[in-house]
């Protein structure tokens, strides 16, 4: 294994990373603040690619200009789902089955909407202007796209962890997943908060979606491969965690740009693998989570 | 006397039964003879899984795992050393889902809630990835093809009889093991765990029994399902199977016994009614579902029941 071929994995494991917790950031934030487990969340991923689609190669807008865009209609839907729908089973007695089972069907129903508005077959996306060609150091390439994800994943993750910190809203929603009731008693609106950090995480989601759709192709069963990859992450990364998806991105990307190149045909098994030996010692993820242990 | 409980649930065995039986003999194609099969077979996969959810209150989502590996047991054995492996092979499926569902176990239910749910969804997830990758054994997307039963269960009246019976005695041996002492235990579980390990009671212990029961009916079913169609194929692995059971118990009803099987043969029916007239079932099954979740959580046999509650006298309201 020389050097290049080092770095090449790295980053695009790195790439894959940033993909990933994008959405896991989006999972891992609603259920910290709202304790929602969001199972649809891979849909709105796949709702921000095909926005991407429609808003490039059809009605041919800027690839920067789309990619916001994507986000905020896929920020959008997740807000209506959340207060038309999801809202009304707060509160409810065994409320987690409820919620999975309710995401559950937000996914039936946002694919077979998909396929009926932009049909089965596989679409794809062109690489915004300038970044389809590769950087070249020495006999390291590096595909310029790639190292776009990865700086917009920095800076998403830069702003996230300064809005989360440092401004009021963030300091609300971090009250709100701690207490309720007494952010309810001083004054805050709370469902609305809920609905906003809800359409906060489903843009994050749609974002990646549009990200990626350059380098994977948009197809109506997206979604679901997403989903499970973020849940590994979320998982180990201890759930509710930020910090943690964080690193349990980095960790999968990595094991999976390296399983790939070493063992393609078993990759995808490798990071069920690392999360088995995870759970083996630390059942409650790498960081503190929000009561694993509860039944 | 003659009203009392137990002559009520005979009347509702004997009719259960007596339907299922004559549907052979009323049918008029073999159409409706392959649908009441599916009836039988995801109603026996969803009363197994309730016993899991609606009874211990431990959402998996990787049901799906066993159902697949009871499938492919039998259907690798008959594919690779003949049928007359077909009926030892869904004991030994039964068997090897038994060891892996111990071991499963003992990982997935160290968590609990939404974490117990996404450990057994990956698990399940895992085993359809190398089902699927795994080509040369288990011939991939592809699936196995011309399973056939041996002798006279080849004749599928006869292969409907023998699912009848088998169906009907696990149904039957998971009621009476829901309302046993061990039931009950599970029912204490779900509610309260914490005053289950003060009364000296071991939570996971029985979370770890539950989960085995559950997948070893799951496995029969899946080993069932294998003759029907006389093929199997990898999407008995993939998490929307799991799903199709977690719908098919919210629809008939979580905390009723038979509800999940009335809500697998409504999900059945539906999606042949839907299926019949547009491609977007999910759409519709989603909507549904959707809908029952939101107004009417109980689900079928639970409103039933709350209505039938409603229209009696309250003196005999309080009896029930």
């Amino acid at each position: 294994m020389d050097f290049s071929f080092f770095i090449t994995q790295t980053i695009s494991g790195l790439t894959m990373a940033t993909l990933l917790f994008l959405v896991a950031s989006g999972l891992t934030l609603i259920f910290g603040v709202g304790n929602v487990f969001n199972f649809a969340h891979g849909s709105f991923y796949m709702v921000g690619a095909y926005f991407g689609y429609q808003l490039v190669s059809i009605w041919e807008l800027n690839f920067w200009v789309a990619l916001i865009l994507a986000g905020v209609g896929a920020g959008v839907v997740g807000m209506l789902a959340e207060s038309l729908f999801l809202r009304r089973i707060y509160g409810r007695v065994n409320e987690g089955g409820f919620q999975i089972l309710l995401t559950y069907c937000f996914i039936l129903i946002i694919d077979d909407l998909v396929k009926l508005v932009w049909g089965t077959e596989y679409k794809s996306l062109p690489r915004p202007k300038g970044f389809s060609g590769a950087l070249n150091f020495g006999d390291i390439y590096l595909p310029s796209y790639n190292l776009v994800i990865i700086a917009v994943g920095l800076i998403v993750v830069v702003a996230s962890w300064w809005i989360l910190t440092r401004t009021r809203p963030g300091k609300i929603a971090r009250a709100a997943a701690v207490d309720r009731e007494m952010v309810d008693t001083l004054g805050v609106n709370v469902p609305l908060t809920m609905t906003l950090v809800f359409g906060i995480a489903t843009a994050l989601g749609g974002m990646a979606g549009a990200l990626a759709a350059p380098l994977r192709t948009v197809t109506p069963g997206a979604g679901v491969e997403v989903i499970i990859d973020s849940l590994i992450v979320v998982v180990l990364g201890g759930m509710g965690n930020f910090w943690g998806a964080w690193l349990g991105a980095l960790l999968i990307g990595e094991v999976n740009a390296f399983a790939v190149a070493f063992l393609p045909k078993w990759a995808s098994l490798f990071s069920f693998l690392v999360m088995v030996i995870v759970l083996i010692f630390k059942p409650e993820g790498l960081f503190s989570p929000r009561q694993v242990r509860k039944v | 006397m003659k009203s009392g409980p137990k002559f009520s649930a005979a009347v509702l065995w004997t009719l259960m039964i007596l339907g299922f039986a004559l549907v052979p003999v009323l049918m008029r194609s073999s159409y409706q003879l392959n649908l009441a099969s599916h009836v039988l077979v995801w109603g026996l996969f969803a009363v197994a899984f309730n016993m899991l959810w609606g009874v211990t209150g431990m959402l998996s989502f990787g049901q799906a795992l066993y159902y697949g590996l009871g499938a492919y047991f039998v259907g690798l054995m008959v594919e690779y050393l003949g049928s007359a492996w077909y009926l030892p092979a869904i004991g030994i499926g039964m068997l090897a889902v038994a060891a892996t569902s111990f071991l499963l176990g003992l990982l997935v239910i160290r968590v609990g809630g939404v974490y117990f749910t996404m450990l057994t969804l990956a698990f399940g997830q895992l085993a359809w990835q190398i089902t699927f990758k795994w080509y040369d054994f288990t011939g991939g997307d592809d699936g196995i093809q011309g399973i056939a039963a041996p002798g006279f269960l080849q004749n599928p009246i006869a292969y409907y009889y023998f699912l009848l019976v088998l169906v009907m005695l696990s149904i039957w041996i998971l009621k009476r093991m829901a309302y046993s002492p061990f039931g009950l235990m599970l029912r204490c579980v779900r509610q309260n765990p914490e005053r289950v390990r003060f009364l000296g009671r071991r939570v996971r212990r029985n979370q770890l029994r539950v989960y085995m029961v559950s997948s070893l009916f799951a496995a029969l079913a899946g080993s069932l399902m294998a003759g029907i169609d006389n093929s199997i194929h990898t999407d008995m692995f993939f998490w929307t199977t799991s799903g199709e059971v977690i719908l098919m118990s919210v629809l008939g009803g979580l905390n009723q016994f038979f509800g999940p099987f009335v809500g697998a043969a409504a999900i059945i029916i539906i999606e042949d009614i839907v299926g019949a007239w547009t491609e977007y079932w999910s759409l519709i099954i989603g909507s549904i579902i959707m809908s029952m979740v939101i107004l009417f959580p109980k689900g079928l046999v639970g409103e039933l029941h709350q209505l039938k509650l409603r229209m009696m006298p309250p003196k005999a309201r309080r009896s029930e």
